[in-house]
């Protein structure tokens, strides 16, 4: 369906990185006593190189958005280390971190939601070119046209004075992602950029996001409930469970041969040889998701998991041990 | 700014607010006449009423257009003066001392008599004041005599208590007008003089004298009990009473404005913080801290208003644009913007403040009038501005000076009408525009 990176081959370079990644929501009554935290990201690592790929998979409220907002720095981290382009993140003052968010591209979830209704589209595509003061008024006119052009509204006069509410959804997504790229990114975050589009416009949209990632040759991080599209649209995946993640190799690695009990759980369910099936976690596995106010002790996964080893899972939180060459489990049956 | 070209061009829909444009316009327009023909200074002194300013115009006066209603002639005041003279003569006697004779006469047609007379007199002289001798000549040929006295302060004529005496009883300006041989007291009508003979002690020596006869009407609002003419009050009130209402509006809108957006803003404590603070303030009633303020510190409107919009910065609207602000907040483009880079003044006046517009335009325009009554209101528990001429302040002198028992209706009439009229102009203007913005409140 789509091509895989034609770069394959080359090694490049480390493009953004994350090392042992917390962001805490600190509970607060009347604003000042702390009463508790949700740990919504806690303890998450992983490397991305330009060019590639990572999808994150979890199910709803696991932090996979935690942790998309505390890459582009709308989050703080509460512990850890981020790195982009070379670059370490932490401790930047606002001006720093304003620009260093400018250089991350992100497409939301709700294309509408994502658009101030009350600009034009030339408007929105403009705002990131003024707040960041890049050229002259020309330059950016010429820019605006431009992405428009890449994400193929065109002819750009029919749509460059709308508003968002006279555009489709997924002409409102091409909006979207004309924004994330107006700035020439290198690294772009998709939170669920296709759940809320219609499913005869989703593979358009994955494709164009793919196309932009060929033509500029940027890092992606896709986050996403539907495995589907995943083996095509990506090199890496990451399973996150309860805030932190349980498994992490190459696609390949991960639906043929998943190791964590929770990732096998929510594979078997589907025939093997059709990923498209594997759409939801409603069903699998049994049990609640865990609660990031008070997690389960040891393992996160303890309560739901089908091979628990008795006084280890359930008082130990499992190191990351590395099954496989670039294949990391959080499990204790992978231990060494 | 678009936003609002469009709503104006809207507002010409409904007729409501036509009118209500038309009210503001006639203020705005009245604002302007009174601020061009009478200066700000030249306003301030004549609600004064030093040196005499109002001296030629008579008290509790009504509107000269009553006498438009079938059955009512009210006199006019009128003024004799130099022009009315109709015999003069000058006689020296020798010694530097002259004697002159003067005698003016005019037309009285009234069926009514005219409320007050005075006689001005304009003498020239260094040490020894003219001395003159007053006669009163009615067209039926009776001489009364008036007074003989020094030409050096006006002659309260109404005031002389033996004139009156003399006449019957009857106040000099009644007496002096009175039909004789009528059963009733009832003015005569017919040619009426006034023979001044005076002594000029002084070589240069002069005498003049003006002749006041006080009517009933005066100018278009009528007078006070200070003879000030009340259009000075209904003309300056409009300009002040709009400066007020507006400033003021603006104050409370933009204050609660950016404290809420504040709150919303920063979270935490900050949020909490604020939030106390407008509970509390909102038990704090207004009107007592104001007339503490007006008590013990100052009555002046710009002291006021600042005490206003103060109160008002922490009040009850917080709540409401808070519960907004946290909705728009959470929209997903006000994080595309933090992701982009714009900063928190940008996202709250770029991103956050055009949605709110649609409630903050028709809240701030209801604001004004009600800012305007504000201010009336104080004036009417006597703490109006000290200097400026308000309608709150005219309302305040009809209220304290019995207008209504006394049947001055005029006196409240005038200014309590501009006062509604203000309202109902801003709240049509207000709730057209609400409706304009907030189309789902058109079907209910
Ligand atoms: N601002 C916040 N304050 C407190 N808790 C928060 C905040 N934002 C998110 N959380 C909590 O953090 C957890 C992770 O939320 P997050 O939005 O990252 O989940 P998600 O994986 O993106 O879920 P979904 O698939 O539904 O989008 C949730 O339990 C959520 O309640
Ligand atoms: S660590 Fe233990 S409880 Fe957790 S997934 Fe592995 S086996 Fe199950
Ligand atoms: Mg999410």
């Amino acid at each position: 369906m789509l091509a895989v990176s034609v770069r394959r081959g080359v090694e490049n370079k480390i493009l953004f990185s994350a090392k042992d990644l917390c962001t805490w929501f600190e509970l607060r009554r009347w604003g000042f006593f702390r009463v508790g935290s949700v740990k919504a990201v806690d303890g998450v690592s992983f490397e991305l190189r330009r060019g590639e790929t990572i999808t994150i998979v979890g199910e709803s409220g696991c932090g996979k958005s935690t942790l998309a907002k505390t890459i582009l720095g709308l989050c703080l981290p509460a512990r850890g280390e981020l790195n982009f382009d070379g670059k370490r993140l932490n401790g930047l003052n606002t001006r720093q971190m304003r620009s260093h968010r400018s250089k991350i591209g992100y497409i939301q979830q709700d294309p509408y939601g994502a658009l101030p209704p009350f600009m034009t589209v030339r408007r929105i595509l403009e705002e990131p070119l003024r707040i960041n003061k890049t050229g002259k008024k020309e330059e950016m006119k010429r820019r605006v046209r431009e992405v428009l052009a890449e994400v193929k509204l065109t002819p750009v006069e029919d749509f460059i004075d709308k508003f968002p509410h006279m555009l489709s959804g997924g002409q409102q997504q091409r909006v979207v992602i004309a924004r994330s790229i107006v700035m020439k990114p290198r690294l772009i975050v998709a939170d669920e950029p296709i759940s809320m589009l219609d499913a005869s416009v989703r593979i358009e949209i994955l494709e164009l996001i793919r196309g932009l990632q060929h033509a500029h040759n940027l890092g992606v991080i896709y986050i996403t409930h539907d495995l589907s599209t995943v083996r095509h649209f990506s090199e890496h995946i990451a399973v996150m469970y309860g805030a932190k993640f349980a498994e992490k190799a190459k696609v390949k690695d991960i639906l043929d041969n998943p190791l964590h009990p929770y990732t096998r759980a929510l594979l078997s369910a589907v025939p093997k040889l059709d990923p498209a099936n594997v759409t939801t976690f409603k069903e699998v596995p049994p049990g609640e998701p865990p609660s990031l106010l008070k997690p389960p002790s040891g393992c996160r996964f303890h309560p739901r998991c089908y091979a628990i080893i008795k006084g280890l899972c359930d008082v130990e939180s499992p190191l990351e041990f590395e099954a496989k060459k670039g294949h990391s489990v959080a499990c204790w049956l992978y231990r060494k | 700014m678009k936003i609002l070209i469009d709503a104006i061009r809207q507002l010409a829909r409904y007729p409501s607010a036509i009118a209500g444009l038309i009210i503001i316009g006639t203020l705005i327009g009245m604002s302007f006449y009174a601020v061009i023909t009478i200066p700000y200074s030249e306003a301030i002194k004549l609600w004064q009423g030093r040196d005499g300013v109002w001296n030629e115009i008579p008290r509790n006066a009504e509107p000269k257009w009553v006498n438009l209603f079938p059955g009512i002639n009210l006199p006019e005041t009128f003024i004799l003066n130099s022009e009315d003279i109709v015999s003069k003569s000058l006689q020296p006697l020798g010694g530097g001392i002259k004697k002159i004779e003067k005698r003016m006469e005019f037309d009285f047609g009234y069926d009514c008599f005219p409320q007050e007379m005075s006689l001005f007199f304009d003498a020239t002289y260094d040490e020894r004041p003219p001395h003159v001798f007053l006669t009163w000549l009615t067209p039926d040929g009776r001489e009364i005599n008036l007074a003989e006295r020094r030409a050096d302060a006006p002659y309260r004529i109404s005031l002389d208590r033996d004139l009156a005496r003399e006449i019957g009883g009857l106040a000099p300006e009644v007496g002096l007008f009175a039909d004789p041989f009528a059963e009733e007291i009832v003015p005569l009508q017919g040619r009426y003089g006034l023979q001044i003979t005076g002594w000029l002690f002084e070589e240069d020596s002069s005498l003049d004298v003006r002749l006041v006869v006080f009517g009933q009407v005066h100018g278009i609002a009528g007078t006070d009990h200070m003879r000030r003419d009340l259009m000075v009050a209904l003309l300056w009130g409009a300009p002040i009473a709009l400066t007020f209402g507006f400033l003021a509006a603006v104050g409370v809108t933009a204050s609660t404005f950016i404290i809420a957006a504040i709150g919303v803003w920063f979270g935490r404590w900050v949020d909490a913080v604020i939030r106390w603070i407008t509970q509390v303030n909102i038990i704090l009633p207004v009107l007592p801290i104001l007339i503490i303020v007006g008590t013990f510190y100052s009555r002046s409107i710009w002291v006021m208003l600042g005490v206003i919009i103060a109160l008002s910065i922490f009040s009850a609207g917080i709540f409401v644009y808070r519960a907004m602000f946290l909705q728009i907040k959470g929209m997903p483009y006000i994080e595309a913007a933090k992701a982009y880079g714009a900063s928190n003044f940008r996202i709250i006046f770029q991103y956050m403040l055009p949605k709110l517009v649609p409630v903050l335009i028709p809240a701030f325009v209801m604001t004004i009038p009600a800012m305007v009554f504000l201010e009336a209101s104080l004036a009417v528990l006597g703490l109006g501005d000290p200097l400026l001429p308000t309608w709150g302040k005219v309302l305040k002198d009809a209220w304290v000076n019995g207008a209504l028992l006394m049947g001055h209706y005029y006196w409240v009439l005038l200014p309590s009408a501009l006062l509604m009229m203000t309202g109902l102009g801003f709240a049509m203007v207000g709730y057209a525009l609400d409706r304009i913005f907030n189309p789902r409140l058109r079907e209910s």
